[in-house]
């Protein structure tokens, strides 16, 4: 016999030892594809995670007579507004602890986006109380969203709390 | 060769290729067929893939029912492609990687070999980034893990309307949607590494994408015995409403992710952009010296193009003739290419040492180490030789050969022309010729092996001529750590020509061919 199929037919222990050699190293490879496991977070932990989006206050003031009646008709809005927004203050504490207080200044180039946060707290698992407090307007004393939440988290529990003015403030999911 | 860790690290990959050229034989040696394996398992890969994609559904519950299904119910088939799919991912990693170590060991990396080394960067994180992609697809507690992880290293950037975090704080914000994006770049991020794959080729000649057959099916069987015998795992169904603690990790593709976790955010697209950097930068850190560019001269030149097929770095191109000659075309050499090899040189037909009229000029020619010069050198070697079984070597200058009395260093054996072995042995320079070049498995320049090889067996054109007695010609194949082999070698084939009668077509060297004077640095050593 001649030709390839001959070639290859007189290299057959070649071929097992390189299939063996081949096939450990596959095995290798299946192996460490999924071990050693990797512990991401330690047992007992919970999860607090808070995210919002929300827009801060734009400084604005009422347009004066004249200033109306240079405009257009379909133009003449009572307001004039600063493009930039102020940033949005968030405060949270956990059993009267803070672990959170931020000032978070407005998105885009021309700070006219909203500000966002996402910040991660773990805790061990247990009973907790959170307080949450937000203001949007440096202008107003205080805080105009306050909240507060007694939660019992379990071990590796993920708890989102999340924000919505139109719906009062913060919640839970 | 310089000391240091290039050449620890060379000799190390030259030992282990040893054991597997025993192994598999050096045609099938899978060291040396890294990027061609490379390419097919990202074939094994493709295909797996669209496999899946017929059985795979895109929603937040069904992505993992459909992953499931396809894993347990028809283990035998989806689920063998879905171990194979992403068994062939990890390989195509571990393969990428030594493919990389041993580019850099080799020093084949820098110089007019850049162009290669730089294109191949982006090619690891479109592979990094397949694999990413492709295990969210699952959406089981690894990929849940891999989903808050990747968005949440993302979202440190802050060029997100929103976060992309937030679509997994609760299970209710996910929507299926969002698993439509994750199948459209799993299919996109591959297609964009596949065009990056085929650039990265672009500056070399005959790339081989394909491995050798058998060992494509050999690496075929292995990876489906291996999904057969340890199916892919698959974890429980993501669950939003809690944090995964342990995951059992890809440390192929997914190996960055403890290192997210423990450093901040800032640091990692440091170290990314850092090690991106860097790598792009190794070629010039520092710079490989190269000798001139191959340099044509039209008036020995009549366009036939060896040189363009034998060039293994696409430097050379075939263009319009120029100087009206009657010849259709001329050769043009791209010097940004040329690595100066010199395989072009012993490709011309026009070089032949035999040229006794006026100056030994060929069509094409290196600046710093031209034909007359490798005649002289020839000559001056010859001149070291005494005794029966005279052997002189040409040796490559990446091969096992060191220097010695009676031996022509060159860039690539293939730099000699087949005419100057039939000069050697008919002007009665030497008794013999032995050709010592790279390892079998590997030739640092590509192809001079295979065209030394072809143009010695009389198939490939400079043919070594009929006349020439094969017992006087030696052709010995070794890497760098197998210099006791071919000194061995040399011995036993200077043993064997001391037997020989005396060559009977001996032509004395002629005044005008002996009056060439050696280059220094190419000179008999």
């Amino acid at each position: 016999m001649t030709g390839p199929r001959a070639s290859w037919l007189g290299r057959l222990p070649q071929i097992a030892l390189g299939g063996v050699l081949i096939l450990a190293l596959v095995l290798g490879v299946a192996t460490l594809s999924a071990r050693p496991a990797w512990q991401s977070l330690a047992p007992g932990i919970a999860l607090v995670r808070l995210s919002l989006t929300h827009s801060g206050a734009r400084n604005c003031r009422d347009r004066t007579a004249d200033e109306l009646a240079k405009l257009p008709k379909n133009m003449r809005s009572p307001q004039v507004c600063e493009r930039r927004r102020a940033p949005v203050r968030v405060e949270m504490d956990v059993d009267g602890h803070s672990v959170l207080a931020a000032d978070l200044p407005p998105s885009g180039l021309a700070g006219s986006g909203p500000s966002r946060i996402y910040h991660r707290i773990e805790l061990p698992a247990g009973s907790y109380r959170l307080d949450l407090r937000l203001s949007d307007d440096p202008a107003t004393q205080g805080f105009e969203y306050v909240a507060a939440f007694d939660v019992d988290l379990h071990p590796a529990e993920s708890l989102a709390v999340d924000f919505d003015a139109a719906s009062g403030g913060f919640f839970l999911h | 060769m310089t000391a240091g860790p290039r050449a620890v690290l060379r000799h190390g990959f030259d030992r282990l290729e040893r054991i597997l050229d025993r192994a598999f034989g050096p045609d099938w040696n899978p060291l040396a067929q890294l990027g061609p394996l490379g390419w097919f398992l990202f074939w094994i890969v493709a295909v797996t893939g669209i496999y899946l994609f017929i059985f795979f559904d895109t929603g937040v519950t069904d992505a993992y029912a459909s992953v499931t299904w396809l894993s347990a119910d028809h283990w035998w088939h989806a689920g063998v492609a879905r171990s194979l799919h992403r068994y062939a991912s990890d390989l195509m990693v571990v393969v990428m990687f030594t493919h990389l170590i041993r580019e850099w060991a080799m020093d084949r990396y820098r110089g007019r070999r850049w162009f290669s080394w730089i294109t191949g960067v982006p090619v690891i994180w479109f592979v990094y980034l397949s694999g990413i992609t492709g295990y969210w697809l699952v959406w089981d507690d690894l990929a849940q893990y891999v989903a808050l992880t990747s968005t949440e290293l993302l979202d440190s950037l802050g060029i997100f309307a929103e976060p992309i975090a937030r679509n997994f704080l609760a299970p209710e914000l996910l929507s299926s949607r969002f698993f439509t994006l994750m199948v459209f770049l799993h299919i996109a991020i591959p297609l964009l590494l596949l065009l990056l794959m085929w650039i990265h080729i672009q500056r070399i000649t005959s790339a081989r994408t394909r491995p050798p057959r058998v060992l494509g099916a050999i690496t075929l069987g292995a990876l489906v015995v291996g999904s057969v015998a340890m199916p892919a795992p698959l974890g429980r169904a993501a669950d939003l409403a809690t944090v995964p603690t342990r995951v059992d990790l890809d440390w192929f593709l997914l190996s960055l992710y403890p290192v997210i976790e423990s450093l901040p955010a800032g640091a990692i697209w440091a170290g990314v952009a850092g090690f991106t950097v860097l790598l792009a930068g190794l070629p010039w850190l520092p710079p490989r010296r190269e000798g001139a560019a191959a340099a044509v001269f039209l008036d020995h030149c009549n366009g036939c193009a060896r040189c363009v097929a034998d060039c293994p770095y696409a430097a050379i191109t075939l263009v319009p003739r120029s100087d009206g000659l009657p010849f259709a075309h001329e050769v043009e050499v791209n010097a940004a290419r040329c690595v100066a090899c010199g395989i072009c040189m012993g490709a011309c037909p026009s070089s032949t040492p035999f040229r006794r009229s006026g100056e030994l000029i060929t069509g094409i020619d290196l600046p710093d180490r031209p034909l007359a010069a490798l005649r002289a050198d020839a000559i001056a070697a010859s001149g070291a030789l005494a005794g029966a079984g005279r052997v002189l070597t040409l040796a490559c200058a990446h091969g096992a050969a060191g220097a010695a009395p009676g031996r022509i260093i060159l860039p690539c054996v293939a730099m000699a022309p087949p005419s100057l072995v039939d000069f050697i042995i008919s002007r009665g320079l030497a008794d013999g010729v032995a050709v010592a070049g790279c390892a079998e498995r590997d030739c640092f320049n590509r192809l001079g092996v295979a065209w030394t090889r072809a143009r010695f067996a009389r198939e490939r054109d400079p043919y070594l001529r009929a006349r020439v007695p094969r017992e006087r010609v030696l052709t010995v194949w070794a890497g760098p750590s197998e210099r006791p082999r071919l000194e061995a070698e040399l011995s036993a084939f200077a043993g064997r020509l001391a037997t020989l009668p005396a060559y009977e077509n001996l032509r004395p060297l002629g005044d005008d061919e002996a009056a060439a004077t050696p280059t220094r640095e190419g000179g008999a050593r």
